[in-house]
């Protein structure tokens, strides 16, 4: 089956469906495709913390402040003109939302804004109650619905990989999961909006299927990628106890509005010893953070599962009922009442700073292609400034549909030549060897495991090394072809291990990109720290790019005389 | 909890895919409290059989909203229904067009591939 269209995003969250509903705007045909359900999957359903915005409602603010703290945060590396297109362009994409029925929680009639750290003011503003993520993903979905029906609107359909004709991007090849069949988007323009890789550790924040699909489809594409050492861990990821239909990152905004004390396990404040007092309020930066929590594992003063105590034993009930309403009650339901109790936290992969090189107009190196929202590199440097994920994502979105709708309206259409789309229909329609031996669930889990035991925040050189074995021994397990499963053959309904294999080979890619990138950076900057390079070198305030290249994937970009670990 | 005494969660899973007979299969999952369903399900595919099917996203958030199906006959998400140290019968929602196992065609017409 052949689709054509003018302009094809892969990914439906903030990122993605803006910019579905700014190219249809603009007057182009639009295909929306996620490998799970439209507006579910991804990372923006589970970003339940706040937007950072120099709205300046209640605070005097203007995007140049925004900016600077911005920039700050990122150590040295931002793209300074995608930081500054983020906070320039997020009044009106928030406002836009709010237009649409987002509804900001409001003050006075104003919308209300917290403060978060590394921000100079109060900022970031946000849903009740820890509802931010999940709102502005159903105002998207309904902004669709109501306004732009032409938007046509694919679930379940994975993306194998980009076409390539003539120097430039001309759609993609892909299978509709819930029938097996293979499917050719003929597009004019191309737009990425699949996120992150953050799948690619054991603890994380976003979604079971935000495997760094995109950065795998650039890379084969031939386009680069960079910063792809930078992983963001969020330090007060939930640890314990076990805590059932609740966001992980859950307690950040508790922290916003509460404070909330950070305590190691014999209950003491630790965060001073690292550098960066607590006092009762939350300004603790999260690269500080990150770092004083496993410092303090490492010296045996962790808690019982390894993490950090927070505690908010001294907010009455009456208080944390008014900051968290029906949520107190979900924490009830887990057995934890936090009036008489601390809970534990450690940190999480939460985000990803590296990805797509492009430029202000969310343009790539290849013609035709455009990238939205956390799969684009850059913009937040080597540590993220809270707040700047889910703008980005509209900022970005809402660019990246202008520019494809342009880009579609000048482009002549092109019909794929068979010679490149061949390799990834004969790889949807292979049916390899079969290996019993093979659970492509096991192989995911062993690389999550990995991930989190040698490229966490804190990396050595023997570790990373150790880490490359691992990926190279599940590269050469996973083989040239999906496997036959036990479930069937090619074109079964829903074959979870099919998709698994798939995942895998852009999970193997992307990981490898990560850890070479990592070994080769010898210096210690934001969240990207080196146990045998403990310190911030000026040299290296710079990006290295990772591209696919014969074959082999190159990194590039080191300063002459980086010491070699 | 000695392993003499090992607390065992038995799964019964309806599988098969539309047009096939569907039969009943049942799997022993280890047991610990504080667990979803959807734990011991992903557990069951990482260790026993990866070709179980099931919608899910979030895995822990209740935030995605795609893991529902029945637990004994009532609709769950399986992310946020307890595994319990008992018989739990898992079957696919029965007002949604099967797909495999237990996923159904739970998306809006109007988002799904056509």
């Amino acid at each position: 089956m052949t689709i054509d269209i003018d302009v094809l995003v892969i990914g439906s969250g903030a990122a993605g469906m803006y910019a579905a509903i700014e190219a249809a705007r603009r007057g182009a045909s639009v295909l929306l495709a996620d490998r799970s359900l439209i507006g579910r999957g991804g990372a923006t359903v589970m970003a339940q913390m706040t937007v950072a915005v120099a709205l300046g409602e209640e605070t005097p603010d203007d995007p140049q402040h925004h900016f600077d703290d911005t920039i700050a945060a990122g150590r040295g590396l931002c793209d300074e003109a995608l930081a500054q297109l983020v906070c320039e362009d997020a009044p009106d994409c928030i406002r836009e939302l709010d237009r649409w029925g987002v509804g900001w929680a409001r003050k006075d009639g104003h919308i209300t804004a917290t403060q978060a750290p590394g921000h100079d003011r109060p900022r970031c503003v946000y849903v009740d109650f820890i509802n931010t993520g999940p709102a502005v993903s159903k105002t998207l979905r309904a902004e669709m619905a109501r306004h732009h029906k032409s938007i046509r609107k694919a679930g379940d359909l994975a993306v194998v990989d980009l076409i390539v004709g003539d120097g430039a991007a001309c759609g993609a090849v892909a299978w509709h999961l819930s029938s097996g069949a293979p499917v050719i988007v003929a597009a004019k323009s191309t737009v990425l909006a699949t996120g992150g890789l953050t799948r690619l550790f054991a603890r994380n924040s976003a979604s079971a299927n935000m495997g760094g699909d995109g950065y795998a489809l650039a890379l084969r594409a031939g386009v680069p990628l960079i910063d792809m050492e930078f992983v963001q861990f969020f330090p007060i990821g939930h640890l314990a106890p076990r805590l059932i239909g609740m966001d992980p990152i859950m307690w950040d905004p508790f922290r916003y509005k509460l404070g909330g004390r950070l305590l190691n396990g014999r209950m003491e404040e630790f965060t001073s010893a690292y550098g960066s007092s607590e006092d009762g309020k939350y300004v603790l930066t999260r690269d500080l953070a990150t770092y004083a929590i496993f410092k303090e594992v490492e010296a045996g003063r962790g808690s019982p599962h390894g993490g950090a105590w927070l505690s908010f034993e001294h907010c009455s009930a009456q208080a944390l009922r008014a900051a968290f309403g029906p949520v107190i009650d979900r924490l009830a339901a887990n057995a934890i009442d936090l009036t008489r109790m601390p809970v534990e936290v450690a940190p999480i992969a939460h985000y990803h700073m590296g990805g797509v090189a492009a430029d202000v107009r969310m343009a790539t190196a290849l013609p035709g292609l455009l990238v939205a929202g956390e799969v684009v590199g850059g913009a937040n440097g080597s540590n993220r400034l809270s707040g700047n994920a889910i703008t980005e994502a509209l900022v970005f979105g809402r660019r990246a549909g202008a520019s494809a709708a342009a880009h579609a309206a000048s482009a002549t259409a092109s019909r794929p030549r068979a010679q490149a789309v061949r390799e990834a229909l004969d790889l949807i329609g292979a049916n390899g060897s079969a290996r019993p031996a093979t659970n492509t669930a096991a192989m995911i889990a062993r690389l999550q495991a990995v991930m989190t035991a040698d490229v966490g925040p804190f990396r050595t050189g023997a570790r990373l090394q150790r880490a490359l074995g691992e990926i190279a021994a599940l590269e050469h397990e996973l083989g040239a072809a999906p496997p036959a499963s036990g479930s069937g053959e090619a074109g079964a309904p829903f074959d979870l291990q099919r998709l698994e294999w798939f995942d895998l080979r852009n999970m193997l890619l992307v990981a490898r990109s990560v850890v070479e990138s990592a070994l080769n950076r010898s210096e210690s900057r934001g969240a990207h720290q080196r146990e045998d390079f403990s310190t911030m070198r000026p040299e290296w305030q710079l990006h290295q790019a990772a591209r696919w290249r014969d074959g082999r994937l190159q990194i590039s970009g080191a300063p002459p005389a980086a010491a070699v670990s | 909890m000695s392993a003499a005494n090992k607390q065992i969660a038995t799964l019964k899973i309806r599988r098969g895919a539309a047009g096939e007979g569907a039969c009943f299969e049942s799997f022993e999952v280890p047991f610990e409290s504080g667990q979803s369903v959807l734990d011991g399900l992903r557990w069951l595919r990482a260790t026993k059989d990866p070709t179980l099917a099931i919608r899910f996203s979030c895995i822990n958030a209740n935030a995605c909203k795609e893991c529902m199906i029945q637990l004994d006959g009532e609709t769950v998400y399986a992310c946020t229904a307890r595994l319990e140290p008992r018989e739990m019968t898992l079957t696919p929602l029965p007002n949604k067009k099967l797909i495999r196992d237990l996923v159904t065609e739970i998306a809006p017409p109007s988002e799904r591939f056509r």
